[in-house]
């Protein structure tokens, strides 16, 4: 379990290390494709690291649903609980 | 284990391909296709910059014996002496009769076993493995195995996340019985549960779930291709070549990092050639070592991957 605090800044660690997003950057309200940068594929690579860090399953089919680092967060949060 | 070249068996003595001459960058599919996307959008998300499309009435066949006859040319191997034809390829000109046996008669090959392989962009490592399986029971002694496709007979150039990959081209090699042996046991296998999101739909087109297919290539593969290592005895650090399926370079990258390949060359033919499934490994190595870009007895991987879901991956010797 981890706050959500800790989830925000594992998934910047994560966004840093496959995306080169800056750390700082990564707030809640942020979406992945539009501020971030992130492109299609990235968010599958970024799903997957962060599945091994937090130890949870995304599909795909959720995959769709997750448009900014806010919806992220809540999802890992949920899946962990 | 021992290591793979212990003693007698098969290797690969000559290499040879074909592409068609016409050459398609991503501009000319807006140009002449009119696909709506740009060059930044390709090479960024799948590296491509150009790739080569056959001819009107150019067929798999044709490509098949091109690159075939090369090869047989590369060996310095008449095509009397060959005794078995094997074709991987997803897009036969005709189910029958089938591509291998109608290579065999433009060649001049008389009565060699003779039978194509689905199992769409492994299927070369599969075809590979059968010839070095047929020579060491007993059953031949100088086989051909090609890998080609005209893939533009089944790409939907109204659907952009499919059209921009894929191409035509064919590679092969020649496989005689060897003193001492040049293929490593296959690592194959198959996910069939998941093979649905790569499929021919019914109107004849080829589909993909981009996504999916990306996140089984970047989270399964790496172990079976470190396990094709294993089973030769040759770690992959010792590798001089890394010559995968070419789908993707950013899957290739990611494989061939998780992997340990840290000395070899990686290949990147899918920059100017796009994605040609079973030819695109055949097609990657017969060039890179007609460049003199890989040295002559290194153990080099080839890992092919795809459709099905299917996989299969040997060590070889470079000829």
């Amino acid at each position: 379990m981890s706050s959500n605090d800790e989830i925000r800044a594992g998934l910047a660690e994560i966004l840093e290390e496959i995306a080169d997003v800056q750390k700082d950057d990564v707030a809640d309200d942020k979406s992945f494709t539009d501020d971030l940068d992130v492109d299609s594929l990235s968010m599958v690579e970024v799903v997957v690291a962060a599945e091994e860090k937090f130890g949870v399953k995304i599909p795909d089919d959720d995959v769709q649903g997750l448009k900014t680092v806010g919806d992220a967060v809540a999802y890992i949060s949920q899946a962990q609980a | 284990m021992s290591r793979y070249t212990d003693g007698p068996g098969a290797r690969v003595v000559g290499l040879g391909h074909y592409q068609p001459a016409r050459i398609v960058t991503n501009d000319d599919l807006t140009t002449q296709f009119g696909v709506e996307t740009n060059d930044a959008w390709i090479q960024d998300r799948v590296g491509i910059k150009a790739r080569r499309f056959a001819a009107e009435g150019e067929t798999c066949l044709d490509m098949s014996v091109a690159a075939a006859g090369k090869a047989l040319a590369n060996a310095g191997i008449e095509a009397a002496d060959v005794d078995l034809v094997i074709v991987a390829t997803l897009t036969p000109p005709t189910m029958l009769p089938n591509v291998a046996s109608q290579v065999a008669a433009r060649l001049g090959i008389n009565a060699p076993g003779a039978f194509d392989v689905n199992t769409a962009c492994s299927g070369f490592s599969y075809g590979l493995a059968t010839a070095q399986h047929a020579i060491v029971s007993g059953a031949a002694k100088t086989a051909l195995v090609i890998g080609a496709e005209k893939l533009t007979d089944v790409i939907d150039f109204a659907d952009r996340t499919t059209c921009i990959l894929f191409a035509d081209g064919a590679g092969a090699a020649v496989v005689t019985a060897a003193e001492q042996n040049g293929i490593g046991p296959v690592y194959w296998g198959s996910d069939g549960p998941r093979g649905d999101v790569l499929n021919i739909d019914d109107d004849g087109f080829i589909r993909q779930e981009g996504q999916a297919v990306f996140r089984w290539a970047t989270t399964a593969l790496a172990p079976f291709a470190r396990a094709a290592c294993e089973r030769a005895g040759v770690d992959p650090a010792d590798l001089v070549a890394f010559i995968p399926h070419q789908a993707n370079v950013r899957i290739i990258d990611h494989i061939a990092k998780r992997l340990g390949a840290t000395n070899a060359v990686i290949a990147r033919d899918i920059v100017e050639s796009g994605n040609t499934s079973s030819a695109s490994i055949p097609l990657a190595l017969s060039k890179l070592v007609e460049r003199g870009e890989l040295p002559s007895g290194g153990p080099a991987l080839l890992f092919g991957f795809g459709g099905g879901l299917t996989y299969a991956g040997q060590v070889i010797t470079i000829p």
